[in-house]
Parts: C-alpha cells; structure tokens; sequence
C-alpha cells in the first residue's frame, strides 16, 4: 500500500483492511441472497469460503468487484467504497482479480494475449513490459510453452491456470477465486491447487470459495461457512474443522468429509 | 508371458496394424456409388438429371447455342437461320455496355469512374487478403480517406478542378456499386451501434435503438426509399435539399442497418456472460471490452448473417429505380425499349447480363465468407 494514494474514502475504521463489508444486503426480486453480511479481510489474510449450494458464496465474492450490486449496507475495498459511481468499480476491478469456475479465457486469443489484454488497455503498459511479466508469470504457473496457443488447445487444469496468470498480469491487491476447481476432472485439481498455495505462500490476499477442504486447512487463515444468505459461522481451521459450533456446519462438514 | 523375438507370432500386432483404418474407396467413386445405390436412390438421380436436363437446356441453347455473337445493329438478332427466335443478342450487350456500366457519365470523364473502380477494388483486396500487411489501416482507408476520393473523383466538385458530373447523370454499374458499397460500410458499423444500443442499460438509448430497427424491419424498402426521397427533405434546414442519389443511399444504408443490428445482436446473445464477467473482472471499460473482446467473437459467429444482409442489400438496390436512380437494372431495362435494338430477344438477354452480373457478385461475397468462416474455424480459435 503506497502512502501517497490519491485521496480516496476511507473507511473510518480498518483502514488497513483489504475488504470490509458492513451490513451487506442483498435481493434478488423478492429474494434476499444476501443477509446482513459483516466480515472484514485483512491484508494478506487468505480466507476459503464455504456452504451449500446456492447459500450464497458466488454472489458474495462476485459483490467484492461489483459484478452483482448490493442494495444495502457498504462494501469497501481496498480503501475505496463501492457506490454507483463507474470510476469507483474501475478502481478496485484494476486492484481485485478473479477467477472463475468455467475459465472463460477468451477463446479468440491466444494465451500470451488473453494476459497481455488488461494490462496493455487498462494499466497502459507497453507490449513489450506486459509480455514480458505475462511470460514470467505463465512460467510461474508452470505452462510457459504454452503461450502462442489458444484456450481451445489446453486442458482445463491448464486453462484455469492461465486464468490464474491473467488475473495476476494486473498485479492484483486481492485475488477472488470461485470454485476455481469445480470444473476440473479430478487429476488435474492438484495442478491448479499447487499454483494457489504458492500464491499463498506469496502473501497475497485471497478469498476462495471452495469444496476442496484439505486446501482450505492447508493455507486458510479464517475459513467462513455461509448458509441461507448468511454468514453462520467463521473460524480458524484448526477450530473449524475440529471444533465446529452450529449444528449446521457439522452436517455441512460431514457432508464434504464424507465425501472423501 | 516371456517375450520372446523368434516367436512373433505369439505377440499381438503392432500398433499402427491395427490403427490402420479399413480400405475404402476414394470420395469420388464412393459417391457415384451411392447415387444408385438403391433403387430409389437410382430413380431419384435419373429423375434429377431429367429436371436438370430440362431446365439447363433451354438455357444453354439460348445463351450459347443459338446466340449471335456478332453484328452492328438489330438486324443480326431479328431472326435465326430457320426464321425462329434466335437465342442470346450479345452484340446488343456488347455495343451498349458503356451505357450499362456508366449510364450517361460523359464519355469523355469515364477515366474518373475507372479510376474509382480500380481504387476501390485494390482497396477491398487489400481489405480482404487474409495474408496483406496493414489490414487494418486498408480498413480504414475504405471507410475514410477512399470514399472522399472516391466522391470528388466521380463527382467533381468546384474545387477539384474537374468537370462537374451530377448524379442524374450517373447510371449502371457504377451507381449499383456506389449504392451498395456505401450501404455495406455505413450499415456494418452502424447495425453494430444500434445492436449495443438495443442491449444498453441506459433506457434513452435503449428505447431509441430498438424503435428504430423495429420501425424499420417492419417497413418494406420500397416504402423507406420513398420516405427518404419525400421526407428527408422535410427534416434539413429548407433550402438544403440532398442529392437524389445521396437520399437513396441514406435510405438503403439506414434500412440494412436496422437488419445487421439483428444479425449482431444475435451474436452478442450468443457469447456466454462468463466473456462479459471475465472482461469486466480485469477492469476493462465498456467500450475496450465490446471491441476487444465481445465484438471479435459476436462477429466472427455471424459473419453468414452479415454476408447475408450484405447479399440482400445488394440485390435490393435494383429498388431504386422507382425514385429516379439509374441502377444497372434500370439502364439494361431503359435501353432494351431502344428502337434502334428492337428485337424480340433484347429484352432477355439484357435481363440474362443482369442475372449474370448479379450472381457473381453475390456468389463472390458467399464464397468469401465460406473461405473465412473456414480459415477462422482452422485457426483453433474456437474451442
Ligand atoms: N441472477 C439471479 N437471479 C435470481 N436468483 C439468483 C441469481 N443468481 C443467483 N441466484 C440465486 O441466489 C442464490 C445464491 O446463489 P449463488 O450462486 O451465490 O450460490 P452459491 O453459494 O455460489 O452456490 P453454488 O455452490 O451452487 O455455486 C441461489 O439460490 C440462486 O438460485
Ligand atoms: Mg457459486
């Protein structure tokens, strides 16, 4: 966090914090996804998100970089607050980067340029510079050689992980990642995971929405469980797993343990 | 199992034996083989040979067969050897192809529609070789810089020091050309803006697209060419009244851009919302999102629909002429009434040139973008 930020709104507490939600709230028509969220994310903090389908996680990780809207409560990011204001959305969209459970890398480009696009049009960096970090980061996530291919040519692990190196080409802040392994046949779940806990280790700040919980005891710092809208319950891993409170967690837990 | 080398005939075969696919017939004689492969197959084949037989005939003796090739005047197609019609009149074709292709352009400015002609063809070959430098800048000058040319050379306004050529004066080819190349650039960027309008979040903007593409899908061209030529006017300062030929094409453009905003808007529907998430997510601005990412693919997927509108447009230029404009139908239609060319034939065969003329043009256009869809399809881009 560079001091001399231009003068944005800042939270009058947690200032330090990379995400602070406060009373979150949100409809569909008539359907409240959404429920009083509260839940603040510090800096480097890596939190997995977890609960039932249809509990809500997608929609509130996707509130994070205002690709839903929240109707009540505030949400900021990075120190700015998220309101109608479009230069406020560019703002934290350049700071957030998110991956998806279906990739949706750009079919029509090819990888090096599915990574240099954002940076190149939004940051305005030069070609050479974008590419050059583009080819650093794809080695990162372990698939240099494949930068002149199209998305068409890859298997999932391997595109899911240049989704991962595009969103990083942007020098993210935070990083969102929705059921980034969902769509994945199972051997290639662990290559896309590794890239994760390396990024991880790197500090950066992460809010995943997950199944995969031997991930989540491995690199969370906090993991949240999200039912009907709400957030039911947020621990450490350690008390998470052993130690859950609500009855609701521990039929949720023996659920996806089970299923191991 | 030990393996051992002297026994081969224990192992199982290689592995390329068996991924041999089986022996087949070569494409040609397998499908001459399955046109009578079955008795109904058989009577189908000889059925659509006879039909073919039928119609192709005819057209054969009359455009080739029992033509006339050659004469000065009307008397070498008034009748054939046997005192019947004879078949195709080219020479009357031939002798007034300057009219067809100029219309009354004074012959001795006809270097300027030449010159036009020959820029605007190197320009779409530019444009269209997929393997040309520049492609984008050769865009570019067709959308600009050579239309302006193009205009002062045909045209000739006060300034160029050329000969002034008003359009009443234009006709054939040229003006077929005119009008549906304007149409075809002016409606492709236009039907792009009006199908982002129509799916705009603003409501004004919404509101605005979508009654004008509905206004004018549900109007029939003839009824906003006449519109155009009547009321345009009425909407301009008075005094600034519009070149005829000026109007239809505002009128042609405005009518095949409301059918590409469909077209487009079909492809814009059709690309997953992940594309629209994953572009705006990397902190793309709308503008840099539709053309870097929405647009390239939209397009791409529709491009038989905008060939399509592009098709139409071009055959439905020969609608002008109920406002006065002298397309290629209209001169090959004006001139078959010459007495000095009075036969019974004339009519046909200027009306056979036409066909001809139109059907390579609209096949060229089909086939370009076959050969793109193709090359697009083989660059792997799709997944
Ligand atoms: N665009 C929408 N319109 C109406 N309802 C929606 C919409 N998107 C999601 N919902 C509803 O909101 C609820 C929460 O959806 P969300 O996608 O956030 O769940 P989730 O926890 O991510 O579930 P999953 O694990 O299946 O991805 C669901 O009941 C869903 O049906
Ligand atoms: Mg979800």
């Amino acid at each position: 966090m560079t001091a001399n930020e231009p003068s944005t709104r800042r939270a009058a507490s947690g200032e330090g914090d990379a995400v602070v939600m406060r009373g979150v709230s949100k409809w569909y028509g008539d359907f409240r996804v959404l429920t009083d969220i509260d839940l603040n994310v510090r800096r480097g903090e890596r939190v997995v998100i977890c609960g039932p389908s249809g509990s809500g996680k997608s929609t509130l990780i996707r509130c994070i970089n205002r690709l839903e809207e929240h109707q009540q409560g505030e949400i900021i990011v990075d120190g700015v607050e998220l309101t109608r204001d479009l230069r406020s959305i560019d703002r934290v969209r350049r700071e957030v980067g998110m991956v998806f459970q279906q990739f949706n890398l750009f079919p029509h480009l090819t990888v090096l340029e599915n990574c240099v696009l954002a940076p190149m049009r939004v940051r305005g960096a030069s070609r050479r510079a974008a590419e050059e970090q583009a080819q650093a980061l794809l080695a990162r996530v372990r698939i240099p050689e494949q930068a002149g291919k199209y998305p068409g040519q890859l298997s999932g692990g391997q595109q899911q992980r240049v989704a991962i190196a595009r969103a990083l080409c942007m020098n993210p802040r935070i990083m969102l990642f929705d059921e980034p392994t969902s769509a994945l046949d199972p051997e290639m779940v662990k290559e896309v995971l590794d890239v994760m806990v390396e990024l991880a280790g790197d500090g950066m700040t992460m809010l995943c929405v997950t199944h995969e919980m031997g991930f989540a005891r491995r690199i969370a710092d906090r993991v949240i469980f999200m039912d009907g809208g709400q957030i039911i319950e947020q621990a450490e891993p350690e008390t998470f797993f052993t130690a859950p409170k609500h009855a609701r967690t521990r039929a949720f837990l023996s659920q996806v343990l089970g299923d191991q | 199992m030990t393996t051992t080398p002297s026994t081969p005939a224990n192992q199982p075969p290689a592995h390329g034996a068996l991924a041999r696919p089986p022996q087949q017939a070569p494409g040609l004689i397998q499908g001459l083989r399955s046109l009578v492969a079955t008795p109904l197959n058989a009577l189908l084949t000889v059925l659509a040979l006879a039909i073919a037989w039928f119609l192709l005939r005819p057209a054969i003796e009359f455009l080739f067969i029992d033509a006339v090739w050659s004469g000065h005047d009307r008397a070498a197609c008034l009748a054939g050897e046997a005192g019947g019609e004879t078949g195709a009149c080219w020479p009357y074709i031939a002798r007034r192809l300057g009219y067809f292709i100029y219309g009354q352009y004074p012959e001795a400015q006809r270097w300027r529609p030449n010159a036009a002609m020959a820029l605007c063809a190197l320009n779409i070959g530019w444009a269209l070789w997929p393997r040309a430098p520049f492609r984008g800048a050769a865009l570019f000058s067709f959308v600009l810089p050579f239309p302006v040319i193009a205009w002062i050379l045909l045209y000739g306004p006060g300034f160029s020091g050329l000969v002034a050529v008003p359009s009443n004066l234009w006709g054939g080819v040229l003006v077929t050309l005119v009008i549906s190349i304007v149409g075809i650039v002016v409606s492709l960027p236009l039907g792009v803006l009006l199908a982002l309008g129509r799916r705009s979040q603003m409501p004004v903007v919404c509101a605005a697209s979508t009654v004008f593409i509905e206004v004018m899908r549900g109007v029939p061209l003839l009824a906003v060419l006449f519109m155009a030529n009547r009321m345009l006017p009425l909407f301009l300062p008075p005094g600034v009244l519009p070149d005829p030929l000026v109007r239809v094409m505002v009128g042609v453009s405005l009518f095949a851009a409301a059918g590409m905003a469909e077209v487009i808007r079909g492809g814009l529907q059709a690309l997953p919302k992940g594309q629209y998430e994953a572009a705006a997510a990397l902190g793309l601005g709308y503008w840099q999102m539709m053309f870097t990412v929405i647009l390239p693919q939209a397009l791409t997927l529709v491009i038989p629909g905008i060939v399509n509108t592009f098709i139409s447009l071009f055959k439905d230029t020969t609608l002008v002429t109920v406002v006065g404009i002298f397309d290629l139908l209209t001169t090959i239609d004006v001139s078959s009434r010459d007495p000095a060319w009075a036969t019974p034939v004339t009519a046909s065969t200027g009306y056979a040139f036409a066909a001809i003329f139109y059907f390579i043009c609209c096949y060229a256009m089909s086939r370009y973008s076959a050969a793109m869809e193709r090359r697009l399809a083989a660059a792997g881009s799709r997944s």
